[in-house]
C-alpha cells in the first residue's frame, strides 16, 4: 500500500499499526514522538491499535522540550 | 556551524523578553545550516523553568516549513535567569535527531547570550553560531 509519511510517499506492506509504522520508519524512541493520523493527533495509547490504510497521511514529530 | 541572520537573532531575544519570566520557545528553519525563518511558538508548560512545544502548533509549523522548501534546523528556548548552557532536562529531553538546540539566556537581561548545542545520546556539544547579515531572513 502507499501512504504519505511526513510529506513523502512511502510504499509498505499493509495495513499496519502506527506502532509498527514507527518501527518501519526506524524511530528510535517512539515514546518521544507525537503522531498525527489523517489530521488527528493520536493519544500514545492508540499507537498499538490504530491501523494505517492505503492512502492515509501520517506525520510524526519528536517531542521538543527542556528546562532552564 | 549554524548561521543565523541578525534579524532572527534579535527576534529570538525579543521573544525571550516578551515571555519573561516564563521561557520562550520556537523553531528555526532553513537549509544547509543557514537559518532563514523563525516560528515563535507557545510554551505549553507556561513555566520559568520548563518548556515544551504544543504538538498542534508543531505539526502546523512542520508542514509550513516543508511547503516553503526548507527544513527544521533548530529549536530555540530561553533561560530567563540561567546561563546559555543545556540544563540536565534539556539534555534528557533533547531526542530529536539532528536538531540544534539554541538557548537564549537573559541572565544578564541587558546583554543576552545566544549559544547553540547539538544534543545526541545524552551528550551536548556546542555548535558555533555565526550571526549573518539579514539577506533573505523571514520573520
Amino acid at each position: 500500500m502507499e501512504i504519505t509519511v511526513n510529506g513523502d510517499a512511502v510504499t509498505l506492506d499493509g495495513p499496519l499499526t502506527i506502532a509498527r509504522l514507527l518501527v518501519e520508519q526506524k524511530v528510535k524512541m517512539p515514546d518521544m514522538v507525537s503522531v498525527e493520523h489523517n489530521g488527528k493527533i493520536l493519544d500514545r495509547a492508540e499507537f498499538e491499535t490504530q491501523q494505517v490504510q492505503s492512502g492515509d497521511t501520517v506525520e510524526f514529530l519528536y517531542f521538543m522540550g527542556g528546562g532552564a | 556551524m549554524l548561521t543565523i541572520p541578525r534579524k532572527i537573532v534579535d527576534a529570538m531575544i525579543e521573544h525571550a523578553h516578551q515571555c519573561a519570566p516564563q521561557e520562550a520557545c520556537g523553531v528555526l528553519s532553513g537549509t544547509d545550516g543557514r537559518v532563514q525563518s523563525i516560528y515563535p511558538m507557545t510554551n505549553a508548560d507556561a513555566s520559568s523553568e520548563h518548556f515544551s512545544l504544543v504538538p498542534r502548533e508543531q505539526f502546523d509549523v512542520a508542514r509550513k516549513i516543508r511547503d516553503e522548501g526548507l527544513v527544521m534546523l533548530a529549536v530555540y528556548h530561553s533561560h530567563p535567569a540561567t546561563p546559555a548552557r543545556p540544563s540536565p532536562e534539556d539534555i534528557r529531553l533533547g531526542v530529536a535527531p539532528g536538531i540544534v538546540h539554541v538557548i537564549v539566556s537573559l541572565a544578564d537581561a541587558d546583554q543576552p547570550v545566544v549559544r547553540a548545542f547539538l544534543i545526541e545520546d545524552g551528550q551536548a556539544a556546542e555548535t558555533p553560531v555565526r550571526i549573518a547579515k539579514d539577506n533573505g531572513a523571514q520573520l
